[in-house]
């Protein structure tokens, strides 16, 4: 994928003193960023940099207040009925909360083959089950969510996200709210996707694995990418004081 | 012990309780002279049950417009509904019936009491199941609306597939409770002459001087209907509970 961003702008409102709001915040303050022709892009960054504003633009879930975004030459929609057409060419996970508490793993996944994309129900059945072999999960997926660990409940996202053919997955910080041994079995699971040339664009405090799987990372602070480009630029001689501040209390020795 | 066990032996020690109560008070029961009057009550309780159950659809129906009214996000229809929903709660139905009836149903031409009665108390109803519903559809994390919004389903489907499923078994048990009052706040529908229980049991009492006669059947009609009703959402909440599973 090739993705360019140009002077992206984004602004919630400022929250005042009893539930009102007093102007405006900006988060993403003309942001811009070009990468070559790449498989994953990997953004890092200080917290409240702005990285999941952009991702959130990015897979068409928020509309910014300005700029624009194209994927391989391609705008993205400017009206919410165009964004929907969008995400449902591309894939979405979020840190926790990815699946419907009330539906089994398997439900989870057919819910949007089913209704989104138009299967029927013993055709979605059978799109999903070779994933679910292949990922070690067929033994849980009439398990709700609940009854999952946190590592296989992403693993069940990722492949929700995944079992619709997008075009591409974004992932919001996928590892960061599980307990270390739970991680590696994610982690594994995008590193094997992305070896077999799955397209990402990712939010990850994990540097190793940022390392690992990055084919280009841009570095969010203060709304900005105020340093992007090729993975082994970025570690190995980062121009920007603030990536060797922030690489220096992040990156394990 | 089995949880019926003990839900009798309770009631045994309260009926107890209750009989010393009444050996206590100097009181000429008079059975025979209300037992002449059972087809009366029967008639009564009868038209309590379909004015309860008509009041239950529609105040459901009343609840859900109002809910989503509620949580619309244009600020001229949430006025309106909040408008709606503090009118009717802070206000006693008593005046609600009177008003509602005399005056307003009289105003627009709708003479049947029954379909008026009907309205009146799924509109008191509907402000409570309003704010019941509104808690419930706030109470979905902003997480599974985006979860929702990512894999591409529209706002209907997302409301019918993801919030709705889990927004109903999280308003069950108030849900449940505000029925039961619904069926014991019909009572009040005789004040607008409508022949329900209440005004059976009232006019028998006229008729016989036979006070606690005609009342304590009154209390076991209502009883009849709320019990079971209590029973069927300890069900229906049992049959949705996944989380704990
Ligand atoms: N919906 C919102 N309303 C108001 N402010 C918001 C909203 N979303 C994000 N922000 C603010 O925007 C800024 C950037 O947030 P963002 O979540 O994009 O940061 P981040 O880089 O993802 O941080 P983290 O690493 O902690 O996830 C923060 O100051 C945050 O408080
Ligand atoms: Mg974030």
């Amino acid at each position: 994928m090739n993705l360019v961003v140009t002077d992206l702008v984004q602004r919630f409102p400022a929250p005042a003193g009893g539930g009102r709001t007093a102007g405006s915040v900006t988060v993403l303050d003309r942001l811009s960023l070009a990468t070559g022709e790449i498989g994953t892009l990997v953004l890092v960054g200080p917290s409240g940099g702005g990285k999941s504003t952009l991702l959130r633009i990015l897979a068409g879930l928020d509309m910014p207040a300005a700029g624009d975004v194209a994927f391989d030459g391609e705008p993205l929609p400017r009206d919410e009925e165009g964004l929907r057409c969008y995400r449902r060419t591309v894939g979405t996970v979020f840190q926790a909360y990815n699946l419907f508490p009330h539906l089994t793993a398997m439900e989870n996944l057919l819910l949007p083959l089913v209704h989104v994309h138009g299967l029927t129900e013993a055709g979605a059945r059978a799109r999903v089950q070779a994933p679910l072999e292949r990922f070690r999960l067929a033994e849980h997926a009439h398990k709700r969510p609940a009854e999952l660990s946190g590592g296989q409940k992403q693993r069940i996202a990722i492949l929700r996200a995944l079992v619709v053919q997008p075009r591409r997955l974004f992932l919001d910080e996928p590892t960061s709210a599980l307990d270390p041994e739970m991680r590696a079995e994610v982690l594994e699971m995008i590193a094997e996707l992305r070896a077999e040339g799955r397209q990402f664009v990712l939010v990850t405090h994990e540097m190793a694995f940022a390392r690992r799987v990055a084919d280009e990372i841009a570095f969010v602070a203060d709304g900005r990418v105020t340093c992007g480009g090729s993975t082994e630029a970025f570690f190995g001689r980062p121009a920007d004081p603030r990536v060797r501040a922030f690489l220096a209390t992040t990156l394990v020795p | 012990m089995p949880r019926w066990i003990a839900h009798l032996l309770v009631a045994m020690v309260f009926a107890a309780a209750v009989a010393v109560a009444f050996s206590r008070v100097d009181y000429d029961w008079n059975w025979p002279a209300v037992w002449g009057y059972r087809r009366k009550f029967l008639q009564g309780w009868l038209v309590t049950v379909a004015v309860s159950l008509s009041a239950l659809v529609v105040s459901g129906l009343v609840g859900s417009v109002a809910a989503l009214m509620l949580r619309s996000g244009n600020s001229l229809v949430e006025a309106a509904a909040r408008v709606y929903v503090e009118l009717i709660r802070g206000t006693p139905l008593l005046v609600q019936l009177l008003i509602g009836f005399y005056v307003v149903a009289t105003a627009v031409g709708l003479e049947n009491r029954y379909v008026a009665g009907v309205l009146l108390l799924s509109l008191f109803s509907g402000a409570y199941m309003a704010e019941i519903f509104r808690g419930g559809l706030d109470a979905i994390p902003r997480a599974q609306i985006d979860s929702g919004r990512a894999i591409g389903l529209t706002p209907w489907q997302s409301l019918r597939l993801v919030v709705l499923p889990q927004a109903v078994r999280l308003v069950l048990p108030a849900v449940a409770g505000q029925l039961v009052s619904l069926v014991k706040d019909s009572s009040l529908l005789s004040v607008i002459a409508i022949s329900e229980l209440t005004l059976n049991a009232q006019e028998v009492n006229a008729f016989t001087y036979s006070t606690l006669e005609s009342y304590l059947p009154l209390a076991a009609g209502y009883l009849m209907l709320t019990l079971p009703l209590s029973a069927l959402a300890r069900w229906l909440e049992h049959r949705f509970r996944y989380e704990i599973a």
